[in-house]
C-alpha cells in the first residue's frame, strides 16, 4: 500500500499548504487522487456500519450536520465532510486530516454530503450502503440543464445503493424513485404531517407531469413526519398519528405514538420550516441506521444543539450586533430563506456572483418574489451581478439604496450604515466565501470546516 | 396574480411581482392610454429559466408608459384569449415541450393569423424552436413545428451554455443561452442579432435568433427583457399600436440600472 501512503502524505502536505493560504478545500483531494486513483474505496474499506450519502438540491449541508450529530449522540464515531465541499475531491480533502498513513479511515459510519452529479461519481468508486434523497429543484441549470436530469441522477444513485434508501414523501420527483431501488433494499420516507401540507408549495418545485398515474406513497410506521406546534417547536412522529379514524376521541400529539419513538417536542437553533424538514429527514435516516438502538431523547437533544452550518443562517457578532449570512443558490432556496426571515425585516444586503459554483445564469432571480423586502428596502446590492440584482428588485418595487459591485466595499458601507441593529446578507456561494474571509479576518468566526463544537 | 381556473383545472402560475388581478380587464376610466392584452404561453411547462421575468417586465413597463396591461396565461387545453396584442413564450424541459405540443397544434392557426396581422411575439429557447419548421431529434426523428419562423433545429448531445452578447437593431443585447438544439436559418430568414460573444443559433455562423415581421425568436434567457429595455419597449410599442390603432405614446423611463447591468456584461464578455 505504498502508493496509498504516498497519496496520504502528499495530500496532507497539500492540505497544510492550502490551509495556510486560506485557499480551496478540493486541491489536497486532487493531489491524493492523482497519486492513488483507488484512494476513496481504500479509505472507506474498513467503515463497518454504513456509508451514507446525503444528496438533493436543497438542505444537504444542514441535514448532513444534523444526521451526524444524532449518530454521534448515540456513541457512534462518524466521518463526515463538513466543509460543504461536496465533490469527491472535497470529500478526500476532508478525510486527509483524520486519515492514518495506511490510508484507512477509522470510523463506525461515514456520512457524506455530495452534489447530485458527484454522488454518482462517488458511487462508481464506492457503493453507498444508504442514501438520503432530499428534494429536486431548479438549481444551477447551466450545469444540470433540467430538473428531470437531476431527478434521474438521484434515481441512479438509489439504484446503486445496497441496503437502505430514505426518500422525500412529498416531493414526487423523489418519492417516485421508490420504484427504482434494487430488490431487498429497504425504503423509508420522511415528510410533513397533513396539518402543514398546505405549506409545501412554498418549499418545492412544481412537478408538471400531473397527467401521469403516479400514486404517491403513504407514510408507514417507520417513516418520520414533521409535526410543528408553532413557528419554532415541532415533533417528528413515526407513521401518521392522525391516520385513519380517531378512535380514542383524543388527538393530542403523540397520544398513540408514545411507543413509536416520537422525537421532541424540540426547537432548533436554525429558523424556518426548511430546517425542520431537514431535521425530520435526518431523524428518519438515523432511525433506519440505528435500528433498535435509536433513542428519541438522545436524538432530540442532539438536534437542539446543532448550530447552523456556515452561511446557512450562521450568525457573526459584529460590534455587539448579529450579522446573519444566508446562502442562496436557487429559487426554492431563496424563497424559503425570504419566508424564514420575512416576518422580521432587518437591514439587508444581497450579494450575487455568477462564477461556476454560484451558477453562471442569474435568470433564476426572476423566479423568486422579493415583495417581502418591500417594507424595509435593501441597503445595498453587491457582487459581480450587483446591478442585475438591483434591476430585479426594481421590478418588484423594492427600494435599493446603493449598488457596489466590490464585496468588501459593500460590506464596509453596509456595516457602517447600520451599526446599532441586526443585519442580514443574502449571498451566493462564492460571494459568501469571500465575505466570510473578510469577516473572519476581523471578527471571531470559526474557520470553514472547523466549526467550534 | 389571478388564479382563474381553466376549464380543465390548470391554475395560473404566480408571476413574481405581478399584482393581484392583473388578468382582469380594467374599467374604461382606468385604462390610461389603452388596454394591452399580453398572453404568456404555457407558463407552467415552458418558463424554466426565469422567462416569467419577461412577462413581468412587459406588464410593469406597459404601466410605466401609461397603458393598462391584461396578463393572460394560456395553458395546454385552455381557451386561447379572444384578444391578444403581445405574445410571449419561454424555455422548458423536454418533458414540458412534449406536454405542450398537442395544444400548440390546436392554436397554431390562430398564432399564424396573429403573426400575419403583425402581432408582436417574443419566443425564447424551446418556444423559439417550436415556432420553427421542425426539430430533428438526436436519433433522426422529425418533430414538425408551426413554421412561423423559417428555421430548423437539429438536436445534438452537446449543450451550448453561457453568457451572450449580441448586436441587434435594438443595440447591444445581453442574455444567457442554455440549449442543446442547433438552429439553422432558412435562406432569406433574418436573424434577431449577430453574436459578439457566445454560441448563438449554432455556434458556427454568428447568427442568433430569428425575426420575421414582428415575430422574434431567440435563445436568450437572463431573462432577456429586463436588461434590454430598448427591445422591451419596441415590443410594447408594436403592441400599443395594435391595441389602440394610434402610434405608441411612450413616457420617459429611467433605465440607468438596466443600462449599467447590460454595459458591464458587454465589457466583461467582449474582447476588443
Amino acid at each position: 500500500m505504498l502508493r496509498t501512503t504516498a497519496a496520504v502524505v502528499a495530500g496532507k502536505a497539500a492540505r497544510v499548504a492550502s490551509r495556510l493560504r486560506g485557499g480551496g478545500s478540493a486541491l489536497p483531494g486532487l493531489v491524493a487522487e492523482r497519486i492513488d486513483p483507488g484512494f476513496l474505496a481504500h479509505a472507506l474499506a474498513d467503515v463497518p456500519d454504513g456509508i451514507v450519502v446525503v444528496t438533493g438540491t436543497n438542505g444537504k449541508t444542514t441535514t448532513t450536520k444534523m444526521l451526524v450529530a444524532v449518530l454521534r449522540a448515540h456513541g457512534r464515531t462518524v466521518f463526515s465532510n463538513p466543509t460543504g465541499s461536496n465533490f469527491t475531491r472535497g470529500v478526500i480533502s476532508s478525510m486527509l486530516g483524520e486519515l492514518p498513513l495506511r490510508g484507512r479511515l477509522d470510523a463506525d459510519l461515514a456520512v457524506l454530503e455530495l452534489d447530485e452529479a458527484h454522488a454518482l461519481k462517488f458511487a462508481a468508486a464506492v457503493r453507498p450502503t444508504h442514501a438520503l434523497l432530499l428534494n429536486v429543484a431548479r438549481d444551477q441549470l447551466d450545469r444540470f440543464a433540467e430538473i428531470d436530469h437531476t431527478a434521474q441522477l438521484l434515481a441512479s444513485l438509489a439504484e446503486q445503493t445496497t441496503t437502505g434508501v430514505v426518500l422525500n414523501l412529498d416531493d414526487s420527483f423523489v418519492s417516485r424513485i421508490r420504484d427504482r431501488v434494487a430488490d431487498g433494499v429497504t425504503v423509508r420516507y420522511f415528510g410533513v404531517d397533513k396539518s402543514i401540507a398546505d405549506r409545501l408549495p412554498e418549499l418545492q418545485e412544481q412537478d408538471v407531469r400531473f397527467e401521469d398515474d403516479f400514486v404517491p406513497p403513504v407514510a408507514g410506521p417507520q417513516d418520520g413526519l414533521l409535526k410543528p406546534s408553532d413557528e419554532r417547536t415541532f415533533e417528528v412522529v413515526f407513521g401518521s398519528d392522525t391516520a385513519g379514524s380517531d378512535t380514542s376521541g383524543s388527538d393530542t400529539a403523540g397520544s398513540n405514538t408514545e411507543g413509536n419513538g416520537t422525537v421532541g417536542p424540540l426547537e432548533l437553533q436554525q429558523r424556518g420550516l426548511a430546517a425542520m424538514i431537514n431535521a425530520t429527514a435526518a431523524t428518519a435516516t438515523a432511525r433506519m441506521l440505528l435500528g433498535d438502538a435509536f433513542d428519541p431523547a438522545a436524538a432530540a437533544e442532539a438536534l437542539r444543539a446543532v448550530t447552523p452550518p456556515f452561511g446557512r443562517g450562521e450568525v457573526v457578532m459584529v460590534d455587539g450586533q448579529p450579522l446573519e449570512l444566508v446562502l442562496v443558490k436557487n429559487p426554492a432556496g431563496f424563497t424559503v430563506a425570504l419566508g424564514t426571515y420575512g416576518s422580521t425585516p432587518v437591514a439587508t444586503m444581497i450579494a450575487i456572483n455568477d462564477n461556476y459554483a454560484d451558477g453562471r445564469d442569474v435568470s433564476w432571480l426572476y423566479d423568486v418574489s422579493f415583495e417581502s423586502l418591500r417594507a424595509r428596502g435593501v441597503t445595498i446590492t453587491s457582487g459581480v451581478r450587483g446591478y442585475d440584482m438591483a434591476l430585479r428588485l426594481q421590478y418588484d418595487d423594492v427600494a435599493v439604496a446603493a449598488v457596489e459591485t466590490d464585496l468588501d466595499a459593500a460590506l464596509d458601507s453596509f456595516l457602517a450604515q447600520h451599526p446599532q441593529e441586526p443585519k442580514r446578507i443574502f449571498c451566493t456561494y462564492t460571494a459568501m466565501m469571500a465575505l466570510r474571509r473578510t469577516l473572519a479576518a476581523r471578527y471571531d468566526l470559526p474557520d470553514i470546516g472547523e466549526e467550534a463544537s | 396574480m389571478s388564479t382563474a381556473s381553466q376549464p380543465h383545472g390548470i391554475p395560473d402560475v404566480s408571476i413574481p411581482g405581478e399584482p393581484e388581478g392583473s388578468a382582469r380587464v380594467p374599467d374604461a376610466d382606468r385604462a390610461g392610454k389603452g388596454v394591452i392584452h399580453v398572453v404568456h404561453l404555457y407558463p407552467r411547462e415552458m418558463s424554466i429559466y426565469g422567462d416569467l421575468g419577461n412577462t413581468r417586465t412587459l406588464a410593469a413597463r406597459i404601466r410605466r408608459h401609461g397603458y393598462s396591461p391584461v396578463v393572460h396565461q394560456h395553458h395546454p387545453g385552455g381557451e386561447f384569449p379572444e384578444t391578444a396584442h403581445l405574445i410571449v413564450g419561454g424555455g422548458g424541459q423536454d418533458s414540458g415541450q412534449v406536454r405542450v405540443e398537442a395544444d400548440l397544434e390546436q392554436i397554431g392557426d390562430r398564432l399564424h393569423a396573429l403573426a400575419d396581422a403583425g402581432t408582436p411575439m417574443l419566443m425564447i429557447c424551446g418556444m423559439y424552436q417550436l415556432l420553427g419548421n421542425a426539430f430533428i431529434t438526436v436519433d433522426g426523428k422529425r418533430l414538425p413545428g408551426l413554421g412561423i419562423l423559417d428555421v430548423t433545429t437539429q438536436g445534438n448531445a452537446k449543450r451550448m451554455i453561457g453568457p451572450v452578447v449580441l448586436t441587434t437593431e435594438f443595440g447591444d443585447v445581453v442574455g444567457y443561452e442554455n440549449h442543446s438544439g442547433s438552429t439553422t436559418l432558412g435562406a432569406g430568414q433574418a436573424p434577431f442579432g449577430t453574436v459578439r460573444s457566445g454560441f448563438g443559433n449554432n455556434g458556427t455562423d454568428g447568427t442568433e435568433g430569428a425575426r420575421t415581421g414582428n415575430v422574434f425568436g431567440s435563445y436568450l434567457h437572463g431573462p432577456i427583457l429586463p436588461a434590454n429595455p430598448v427591445f422591451a419597449d419596441a415590443l410594447i410599442g408594436l403592441a400599443a399600436e395594435h391595441a389602440t390603432g394610434r402610434p405608441f405614446e411612450p413616457e420617459p423611463q429611467d433605465d440607468a440600472i438596466a443600462d449599467e447591468a447590460r454595459t458591464r456584461q458587454v465589457r466583461r464578455l467582449v474582447r476588443r
